[in-house]
This record gives C-alpha cells, structure tokens and sequence, in this order.
C-alpha cells in the first residue's frame, strides 16, 4: 500500500463512522510504514515516550527534507504514517507553515497528539519542526 | 459481610461518567484512585470555612485550621499504629518521604557500606538510593527476583552482611502485584543492624498496615493512592531513628531559633517539614483515611481477591495473553502482555472503549528488561471495581487482540 497524502488521509478518514473502522485503518497504515533499518535505530534517533519509542532519521537533498520514522508500537506507526503524510519530502517552508494541531483536529484524533500522552508522537511532530527550522 | 459495592460506588461521583458513549471503567487504581465525596466535602469544607495558614496564627481561622491540621496527623498515626503523632511526617508523597531517607543516609554511610533494594523496585525507591550510594560510594545491591516475580528470600537472606546499612523494597510491587513478606525480610535485616525502609505506595490501599508489627524504620505512602488527594504523603518513622535524622529541607516552620550566622532546628515533627504545608492535602487525607477506617476491612479484602482471582482466572484462559507477575501471594495487579502487540496499542484500544489501564515500564526499566518485556499492559483493582467491569476488560481485549491481529 502506497502513502496515501495528507488530503486523502482526511478525506479517508472523515468516510468512515464508527471508531473500530477509523483506527482498523490507522492500523493498517502503521503496517504499510516502511520499516526502519535496525542499524539505523541508534540511540541518538531515539525518542522515548514511557509507553512506547519513535526513532527519527532526517535528511536534506535538494532543499527538501526526508524522513524515516518508526516505532514499536503498531498504532503509533500509523499515525506516525499520518505526521509524515503531512511533512515527509517537503520543504522546511511547507512544514513549518503547515497546522499540524489543526490536521490532527480534522482527524479527529487530537487526543493522541496531547503532550500528555507518552507516546512520542508530540515529541517527534517538536523535532521535525526543529529540523525544518534549522534547514530554513 | 460482603461489600456493597453498589452503594459504594455512589459515592465516587467520577466513576458515573461515559467515556467515548462508553461506561468508565477504571482499572488504574495502583496509578490513583478515585476519591470519594467525604473526601472532596473536606477539601471544600476546608476551603469554605477555615482556610488559613497553620501554625502562626493570632486568630481563629489559623487555630482551626491548625486543629483540623493536626488532627488530621492523629489519624494517621492511629491508622498505622505509630508509637506517637511525631512519627508521622507530611510529605508531598511517596518520592518525597523516600528522598527524605535518602538524603539522611547519603550523610552517614561510609566508603564500601551497603545498601540493599530489590529487582522488582519502582524508580522512586531504586535512582533514589542509587544516587545516595554514588555520592557516598557505597555499595547498591540488588536482591534478584524469581521469575514469577517473587522475591528469593534466600538470596535477600545471604546478601545481607555486616556491612548492610540500609535495606529498601516495596510492600508491594506496582508493576506485578506481588505482596512481599516484609515482617520476615525486616526482621532479617534488623539482625544485621540495619535499617529498613518500606515504599508503601501500593501497599497502604489494601489496608491492615501495622507499623509496629512490620518491624520497619521507615514506611513511605502517598495521599493519592488511598482515595485521598495529590501532593500529599506521610513518611512514617520510627521516633529513636527520626530523632537526629538530618534535615531535609531548610526554611520557616522547621527552626527553633534563627540569627544571621546560625539556626537551630525544631522538634519532630517539624524539623523535617519546612515551609508551609499542604494543609488542605493533608485534610483530605486524614477524610480519606476516616472513610476507608469505616469498612469493614475483611469484606473489602476479599472483594478484592475475588476481582483479581476472576482477572486471573479470565486471563488464562485467553488464548495469546501471558500474564506477567505470577507470584503465590499476590494483590490488586494484573499484568499481561498480549501476543504480537505492543502494550501501548492494546492501551489504545481499551481507551477507546472506556476502559482505563496503564502500558509502558510502570516507572520500573530495570524491572522491565530483567522479566525481557518493553513493558507490560497492566490493570489494577480497587475496592470499587465489579465483576461486570473485569468481564468488560477482557470483552474490550478480544476486540484489541482482533483489531491489531
């Protein structure tokens, strides 16, 4: 299954009316996420929520910026799958204009990007801003 | 008598609430528990009628609020029976009541000087005497568990040594459940001189602590983990230990007699309390401990067996959950890992459907990588919990499980 986009994801998402469906289907995207490579699960790329880890590995060509996200828990994958519909081969200009709280609340899905949920999720959404931020 | 937990229940107005068009059900008791009316009545009582500082005062809200202040220590002395008021120190919680030993310690050991927790520790009562070690090197040293999550008393047993100074663990562990046999360990201890600190965080809920009889030095427990509020604790110490035990923090509240160069310290328990306190903390404490002295304890202890024994019971019998912690005596924990799927997405799923527990280390990394699981999702029981509610997590897992298959 390809990525779909940002877009397509609210559109997707917005079809579905009852809870077991939406999250069978961030489900699903967390299993289409590309793996990360083990080797590149370093410590350094490493984002620990107390609940489950997020690795990071972020690079730049050609003015845009690539990511490589994963985790080890199925659910975050997904709507780590999610944040990267929304920022992966963009410019640092378009990720940090894009409302990233504000997809979430189209979403519907607000509650899992709270700084209060140990997921890793905020922390990762913070880093990639960060990044974007300094490749401006 | 069996508990009415019907009637119980009413008077937990939180528990009422649909999460999601779905009943709460609330199975993260060994993080917090709910707090009944009587306790939010005499934080509102407080407030409303006497709210004033403690200790200071030339007029009569202070003295009220000082009286209910006090008295408020007087029932927890009497609820685990300590020799004497003195002996009950207020503390912000657990974590506050097991630094405050920490910081004493760390004064007095000496080079080689041992220190003895176990495998199965929460964070506040490993880093806390880990730290006390390494900046008096000391030893740390860490009794192994089994691999049901029992303690090897044998080895707790041949690790002591004359060298011992300190021996810390939990009454009960809050990742597995397992009750530990603290009369026996404590009195092991006390034959090699010394001391032994009990993290009575997950124990003091279920009732029946004896100080006294336990045999300990120290007992440190939280407000919020026994129907009362947050930001509140009680370190208990024995009076003969506590005596010179050396301050913790300096400030108002805690002096005798104060210059420009010099102070001299109060009695107990003041000393060791500086600043003004968390008075209205420690009012609805004292109301959560005269709610739960009111049960009958015996009834509430075997509701709370039987919630844990249908868990358990329930839990093996599902196919691809292995349950974590399977010690013989045991309480109020189940901790399980499902087949295939991480903790944190089986947390998702039952959130989804109301049901609250809590995933991930359980403030416990150590505890986590010597059982070989990145965490564990784990539900706790309290006295409100039904039946219906355990049968409703395990109807809420075969969804997760099926879900995330």
């Amino acid at each position: 299954m390809k990525l779909p986009g940002s877009e397509e994801i609210v559109d997707d998402l917005a079809f579905f009316d009852d809870w077991e469906q939406r999250y069978q289907y961030i489900i699903d995207l967390g299993k289409s996420l590309p793996p990360m490579d083990e080797a590149d699960k370093t410590e350094d790329r490493l984002v620990r929520g107390c609940q489950s880890s997020v690795w990071l590995k972020a690079h730049r060509e050609n003015g845009v910026l690539h990511f490589a996200v994963d985790s080890d828990a199925i659910i975050v994958n997904g709507l780590l799958a999610l944040v990267m519909a929304a920022y992966n081969n963009k410019t640092p200009e378009q990720i940090l204009t894009f409302d990233i709280d504000d997809y979430f609340q189209q979403l519907d899905l607000e509650r899992h990007i709270t700084p209060t949920r140990g997921n890793g999720l905020r922390a990762i959404v913070s880093k990639i801003q960060d990044i974007a931020r300094e490749s401006r | 008598m069996s508990l009415d937990v019907r009637a119980l229940r009413e008077q937990f107005p939180i528990l009422a609430q649909e999460i999601d068009g779905n009943p709460l059900v609330y199975l993260d008791n060994a993080a917090t528990t709910q707090k009944p009316q009587a306790v939010l009545d005499a934080i509102m009582a407080f407030y409303t009628q006497c709210n004033a500082n403690v200790h200071r005062g030339a007029h009569a809200l202070s003295d009220e609020a000082t009286r209910r202040y006090e008295k408020a220590r007087d029932s927890v002395a009497h609820f685990i029976h300590a020799n004497s008021r003195e002996e009950v120190i207020w503390t912000s919680g657990t974590t506050e009541g097991l630094n405050i030993v920490a910081n004493g310690i760390a004064q007095r050991l000496q080079e080689g000087d041992e220190v003895m927790v176990t495998q199965m520790e929460h964070h506040a009562d490993l880093v806390t005497w880990q730290q006390a070690c390494t900046r008096s090197r000391a030893i740390l040293k860490v009794v192994p568990i089994h691999d049901n999550g029992a303690l090897d008393i044998q080895a707790f047993e041949d690790m002591l040594s004359g060298r011992t100074r300190l021996v810390a663990l939990p009454h009960v562990s809050n990742a597995l459940g397992t009750v530990n046999p603290i009369k026996k360990l404590a009195a092991l201890a006390k034959q090699k001189g010394a001391l032994v600190v009990i993290d009575g965080a997950q124990g003091i809920a279920h009732g029946g602590v004896d100080v006294q009889d336990i045999g300990c030095d120290f007992y440190a427990f939280s407000g919020h983990k026994l129907f009362g509020p947050t930001g509140i604790g009680v370190l208990w110490g024995r009076g003969s230990v506590l005596e010179d035990w050396p301050v913790w923090q300096t400030g108002g509240e805690m002096i005798a007699r104060v210059s420009y160069e010099a102070s001299t310290w109060g009695a107990l328990p003041n000393r060791l309390e500086a600043g003004t306190p968390n008075i209205a903390g420690a009012i609805g404490m004292a109301a959560a401990i005269d709610w739960f002295s009111k049960l009958d304890l015996e009834a509430v202890q075997s509701h709370e067996k039987q919630l844990l024994a249908s868990a358990t019971e329930q839990a093996m019998a599902f196919d691809g959950l292995k349950i974590i912690g399977s010690a013989p005596d045991k309480i109020g924990v189940l901790s399980f890992i499902i087949d295939g799927s991480h903790p944190a997405d089986v947390g998702f799923i039952l959130d989804r459907q109301g049901i609250a527990i809590r995933t991930g280390d359980h403030c416990a990394q150590p505890l986590m990588r010597r059982l070989g699981v990145p965490g564990t999702a784990r539900a706790s029981f309290s006295l409100y919990n039904t039946l219906d509610e355990v049968d409703s997590l395990f109807r809420a897992l075969k969804k997760a499980q099926m879900m995330l298959a």
